[in-house]
């Protein structure tokens, strides 16, 4: 628990190893991962593709896109997805989503 | 292609409540939700939670088990994590799961799709550190975490409770910059007749205001000028108070006035919906049932109109029982006999919402924000090109996305809708009704192709994380 974080973590679960923008990073397994990402100090999730602005989770409940990243070459709503071990983590490529 | 007797989109008090006693009277029911838990906004989690997080957010929280456990008793198939994205006629519902895409039908529809936070558009709101107040407590119900250095903005109970989850949990916010003045508590005063046959919520609301305040917690009222300020994330927050310049050094900023209804879902079934003046939002037109002038359509909850979750329990229940009436395993009278408590429970829920409405109004800064202030998040639209559109001869929304992007990204509207329809009726002297919202069409959520590639025509009979009966 680092004081210096913005956000204080009540309890204490096991860890899985992931990657965020090629940082390695330690996560509670199971957890949300835009919940974790923000706990492990990750301040910035994406760049807007309109001016390159940062942005990071505004909504948590899947409705801003906001917290938007790409894992396996698919561009996902970090707070919609759940920590599981070896997750690689991108900053959002080519901007957002567009539906089809 | 799985057939039911009725599909209930939401997990939340509504869809939980409804799912049970539609499943009680026999009718075979379907219930999905995006979420991977059941418990909607509310009680997020609520399965998962532990001692010291209970005892954290309180007994309404903890309260919302009584619902989710009764959802595993027989007769509810509950599909988590699923993102329904279409509903077409008939019904046929479309939606991912797992990342495939998945389809089922069903003879009638509820939605219990909830409330979105009202969007807040300050100076500032789109840095990294700027939150809603219900993402704040969204992270706390699902993931235990409290920001440590936070300032709450805006007004409204929600701010109140989750000040005072804070202190409970040992970090208090730095400070709370409240909107709200005299002269709206006094035009609440009007109401308090209301106020007082809902006496639990004015009960609850002055606890937690002495939990605030026995905290030490700063408090400025009144506040108007509010910008958050930073260089790539929040640092601060500006404003004015009481006549003195203030700035609050922080790292999180929680915004919070007021939820409005979420509406997208039952707008691309064409339902009709009308400005609410006294909640300033758009609800669907229904009858005292719940039932949309769309047939076989129904809402409850949050989404119909804002209530609160007990109401959206007893809204989900009374929709339930016409829907069972429907489907023959009811008469009219034994319906409406088992309504008549439901009404009642109703009618007292509802009796403190014109107080707390009034006294607690929508920051009017960010209903009808500066020029420059950016407006719909996924395009970076700021308020003064709206009014530039207005300027070319633009009436509404749907216009709008002629003259410019906003309303155009991922979020469709969820976060701008509101604000596009208020500037444009000020910028032309009309009503909401007249300037009307955007146009919502499926899908409701971005599909990528690999989903509807992976696209199977039936649910999954035993996927393990199912409960199906
Ligand atoms: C972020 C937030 C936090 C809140 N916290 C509190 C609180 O602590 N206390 C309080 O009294 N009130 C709170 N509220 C107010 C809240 O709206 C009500 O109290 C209550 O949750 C309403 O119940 P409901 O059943 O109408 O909807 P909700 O509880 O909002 O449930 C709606 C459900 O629908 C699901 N859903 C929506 N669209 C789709 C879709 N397309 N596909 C699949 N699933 C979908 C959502 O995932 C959600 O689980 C909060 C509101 C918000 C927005
Ligand atoms: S934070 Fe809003 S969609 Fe994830």
């Amino acid at each position: 628990m680092n004081p210096a974080l913005p956000f204080l973590e009540l309890e204490a679960a096991p860890r899985v190893p992931v990657i965020f923008d090629g940082t390695a990073l330690e996560l509670p397994e199971g957890a949300n991962l835009a919940a974790a990402l923000l706990a492990a100090g990750v301040g910035v999730f994406r760049q807007t593709p309109v001016s390159g602005a940062p942005r990071a989770p505004f909504c948590m409940m899947g409705a801003c896109f906001d917290c938007l990243v790409e894992i396996d070459g698919v561009v996902r709503q970090a707070c919609m997805v759940e920590v599981t071990v070896g997750l690689e983590i991108r900053k959002p490529h080519g901007g957002d989503l567009g539906p089809v | 292609m799985d057939r039911f007797d009725l599909a209930i989109i939401g997990a939340g008090p509504a869809g939980m409540a409804a799912a049970r006693e539609a499943a009680d009277h026999g009718l075979r029911v379907v219930l999905l939700d995006e979420q991977a838990r059941a418990g909607g906004q509310i009680y997020r989690d609520v399965d998962r939670v532990t001692g010291l997080r209970g005892d954290i957010l309180g007994a309404d929280y903890t309260d919302g088990a009584r619902l989710t456990a009764r959802l595993r008793a027989e007769g509810v198939r509950h599909i988590i994590g699923a993102v329904v994205w279409a509903i077409e006629e008939g019904f046929r519902l479309s939606y991912t799961r797992e990342g495939r895409g998945a389809q089922l039908a069903a003879d009638r529809v509820l939605l219990a799709t909830g409330a979105l936070e009202r969007p807040m558009p300050l100076p500032g709101w789109t840095l990294p550190g700027v939150m809603t107040a219900g993402a704040g407590q969204i992270l706390l119900k699902q993931s235990g975490l409290l920001a440590r250095r936070a300032v709450l903005v805006g007004s409204g109970p929600l701010l109140y409770l989750i000040a005072a989850q804070m202190v409970r949990a040992g970090v208090p916010p730095l400070a709370m910059v409240e909107t709200q003045t005299r002269a709206d508590m006094a035009r609440a005063m009007r109401h308090l007749g209301g106020a007082v046959r809902g006496w639990s919520y004015l009960a609850k609301g002055i606890g937690l205001l002495a939990e605030i305040t026995r905290a030490r917690v700063p408090r400025y009222r009144a506040a108007t000028g509010i910008a958050i300020d930073g260089e790539g994330r929040a640092e601060a927050v500006r404003f004015t108070s009481r006549g003195r310049a203030q700035r609050i050094a922080c790292d999180t900023v929680l915004l919070h006035h007021g939820v409005v209804p979420n509406t997208q879902a039952a707008r691309s079934l064409g339902v009709t919906h009308r400005w609410r003046a006294d909640q300033a939002c758009f609800a669907p037109v229904l009858d005292t049932w719940g039932g949309a002038d769309v047939p076989g359509v129904f809402i409850a909850g949050d989404g119909g109109g804002i209530g609160g979750a007990k109401a959206a329990e007893h809204a989900g229940r009374l929709a339930a029982l016409r829907i069972a009436e429907c489907a023959g395993r009811l008469t009219e009278a034994d319906r409406d006999r088992r309504a008549v408590p439901l009404r009642s429970a109703l009618s007292r829920e509802l009796a403190a919402r014109p107080f707390l409405d009034t006294a607690y109004p929508p920051v009017a800064e960010a209903l009808s924000p500066a020029d420059a202030t950016i407006i719909c998040r996924c395009e970076e639209v700021a308020a003064g090109t709206i009014r530039g559109h207005a300027k070319l001869g633009c009436l509404g929304p749907n216009q709008a996305k002629a003259f410019g992007r906003a309303g155009m990204g991922p979020c469709q509207g969820r976060y701008c809708g509101l604000t596009v329809t208020a500037l444009l009726a000020e910028a032309n002297g009309r009503s909401p009704d007249e300037t009307g919202y955007y146009r919502i069409r499926p899908p409701l959520k971005p599909v990528t192709l690999g989903e509807l590639a992976a696209m199977e025509d039936t649910a999954p009979d035993s996927a393990e994380q199912e409960r199906a009966t």
